[in-house]
């Protein structure tokens, strides 16, 4: 066991800091009050060539693996949120044509996904089926060579802004889940449409809209994985989906507490840096606690899967994890401000509201217990 | 059009830490970047391969280390990398070190531009540039804060000056400095740092150079430093405090007026 990076790890990670440092952190406060999809944040880690880290190079990517991509996106949403969840919500569009798709699948799409020359969403949840995904409505019935889709997928992260998309539907919708199929779907295709975006608590800048199918034709050819094999698909993202929840909560965890840090050592009051007072110190000790906590469980998560062990129960320790910390922090981190915290001129307030995000999307802090403990009671010992 | 671009690794601080006993720079812990106006340097040239065509070569002199800033060039996009490296090099001062540089322009052989940042972060002198035109006998136009036209005979540029700009024609080849604001350098992407690490950077000593030892490192190097050390601050600024801003002000009024300002 060694908890050490290499020197090309390290190396990688000091300057995507660099680039977080100077591209992204000192523009975080207004790419959030923009209420407008952060594109030149977007080409900007496109640039840097950040989107296909876990991706074979033959398929425009960096060839490394998943913890690179997880300590990379924890680097970028501890410098700006909104640009770690475009780049979070990628991934589940850029995963599962990396892992179920065929080669000429990975030539046209995966390619596009892992240079950043698009961007990709993944469409999964609905107004009737959330995490309970086995219920989604969304058809998709065979004609011909095509597969004609029906129905709305909502929340849908960088929809509309994405051009490639994974969407699970139902193409035998009698077969109830084994009917369940993956789809690879383009914008502009006809009869794929975009609704609303949502206004939501925070987040202001990343797109979430309604994903309106209409008689849309799919060919065949864009099924992912085998037809009736959705489901499986859709589980297999969630998985690496989890990580990169954890990840984006452990950064912007970090950049509460350094936030924290940085004010209690400025703030002064009974004429002494508040740092000095034994009750703020509690907070910070139990901040940065929890952090690391989070993080281990996190980085744990990914080596797994780079390793090519199973790691579900871990993922959805680290996304519980994480989530509940990043909610944790942030609060206090708001609390060490006091007033101030709760102004919008301190970044705090921000993340106060953006953490709430974690304990909910990609399922909730409560079907994160139930993925555990279904895990738990599989693996564990029969009593006699 | 063929651009050699002159950089300098340089400790990656504005506050260089001196060692207050032996008057050296103190390097330990401190990581090296390229000399930030060399960065500019760097992009300028490559902007205007982009648009005329050519090839850009970086040139560095210093210890073996500094082939990690000629990496960083090759990850931006520069052509070829030559680290400029020997034991009889060190200790040099502006003018050797430029004298060094000039033989090494002469090796690469014909070109039209020569860029260098306008002094570097640690030594600040400002020299190196100018002397490497000195040497090679060629013009030079400093502090080049835009590139106003450049055809195959010369080359018209925008000079920050400290109080305005002046635009200065020269025919080519030309030496340049160049000034932060000139443009802002381009931060490599990932793949492009993955493939300059297994570039070749061309490593040249003093003997292919063809350099006289005499005129390299201290022997050739008539200035030596005598004294190096860290300015102490002797006047602590003072806050004026005050429950309102008129107090503040009043304040601030009385005691300028002790110091006999007002």
């Amino acid at each position: 066991m060694q908890f050490a990076f290499t020197e090309e790890q390290q190396e990688l990670f000091s300057y995507v800091q660099e680039f977080c440092d100077e591209k992204l952190k000192p523009f975080a406060a207004e790419t959030d009050k923009a209420h407008e999809y952060p594109w030149d944040k977007v080409k900007q880690v496109a640039e840097m060539d950040l989107f296909g880290i876990p991706v074979p190079e033959e398929y425009g990517g960096a060839g490394l693996g998943f913890l690179e991509w997880a300590v990379i996106g924890e680097l970028m949403s501890a410098a700006c949120t909104t640009t770690g969840a475009v780049y979070g919500a990628h991934m589940l569009a850029e995963y599962p044509i990396l892992f179920f798709g065929t080669h000429e699948q990975k030539e046209k799409y995966l390619t596009r996904l892992a240079t950043g020359e698009s961007i990709g969403g993944f469409g999964l949840t609905e107004p009737m089926a959330g995490s309970d995904a086995g219920s989604v409505r969304t058809t998709a019935i065979k004609d011909g060579d095509d597969y004609v889709l029906n129905g709305t997928k909502i929340f849908i992260t960088n929809g509309g802004d994405a051009e490639i998309y994974v969407v699970i539907a139902n193409a035998q919708p009698e077969r109830g889940m084994r009917g369940i199929t993956a789809f690879i779907l383009e914008k502009g295709m006809p009869g794929f449409e975009f609704g609303k975006n949502e206004e939501k608590m925070a987040y202001k800048s990343l797109s979430n809209r309604e994903l309106i199918f209409n008689d849309c034709r799919v060919p065949a050819e864009n099924v992912l994985h085998k037809p009736g094999r959705g489901f499986q698909v859709a589980m297999e993202t969630l998985r690496v989906g989890r990580i990169g929840m954890a990840i984006g909560a452990v950064g912007l965890a970090q950049a509460a507490f350094d936030a924290a840090i940085e004010y209690a050592q400025v703030r002064e009051q009974f004429g002494e840096k508040i740092a000095n007072f034994q009750l703020i110190q509690m907070h910070l000790a139990n901040m940065a606690t929890e952090i690391e906590a989070g993080r281990l469980l996190t980085y744990r998560a990914a080596w797994l899967k780079d390793q090519g062990l199973a790691f579900e129960k871990e993922a959805a320790m680290a996304k519980l994890k994480t989530s509940e910390v990043a909610a944790m922090v942030t609060s206090t981190a708001v609390q060490v401000h006091g007033g101030y915290g709760y102004c919008s001129e301190y970044p705090v307030e921000r993340y106060m509201r953006e953490a709430k995000l974690f304990e909910i999307v990609e399922g909730t802090s409560e079907i994160q217990r139930l993925v555990i403990a279904n895990q738990l009671l599989k693996d564990a010992p029969r009593p006699q | 059009m063929k651009i050699i671009v002159s950089i300098k690794q340089v400790p990656d601080t504005t506050e260089v830490k001196i060692n207050p006993e032996t008057g050296t720079l103190i390097r330990d812990g401190v990581p090296s970047i390229i000399n930030p106006f060399d960065e500019n340097a760097i992009e300028a040239a490559l902007q205007l391969v982009e648009q005329h065509g050519g090839e850009v070569i970086v040139i560095s002199m210093g210890p073996p280390q500094a082939e990690q800033a000629l990496r960083e060039a090759l990850a931006m996009g520069a052509d070829r990398a030559i680290l400029i490296s020997d034991r009889c090099f060190a200790g040099a001062d502006t003018l050797a070190t430029s004298y060094v540089l000039s033989q090494a322009v002469r090796r690469i052989g014909d070109f039209d531009l020569i860029f260098c940042g306008k002094q570097a972060f640690d030594g600040d002198t400002g020299q190196v540039g100018p002397g490497l035109a000195e040497h090679l006998g060629i013009p030079q136009i400093t502090y080049a804060i835009g590139i106003e036209e450049l055809t195959d005979k010369h080359i018209q540029i925008k000079r920050l000056l400290s109080d305005g700009f002046e635009s200065v024609r020269a025919p080519l080849p030309c030496l340049i400095t160049a000034v932060k604001q000139l443009n802002e350098p381009r931060m490599p992407g990932l793949k492009a740092r993955m493939k300059a690490k297994k570039s070749e950077v061309e490593a040249w000593n003093c003997d292919c150079l063809g350099a006289s030892q005499d005129r390299c490192g201290l022997d050739g190097s008539p200035t030596s430093v005598w004294k190096v050390f860290s300015p102490t601050r002797h006047v602590e600024g003072e806050m004026i405090e005050g429950e309102t801003t008129a107090q503040k002000i009043n304040t601030l009024i009385d005691k300028l007026r002790e110091a006999k300002v007002l």
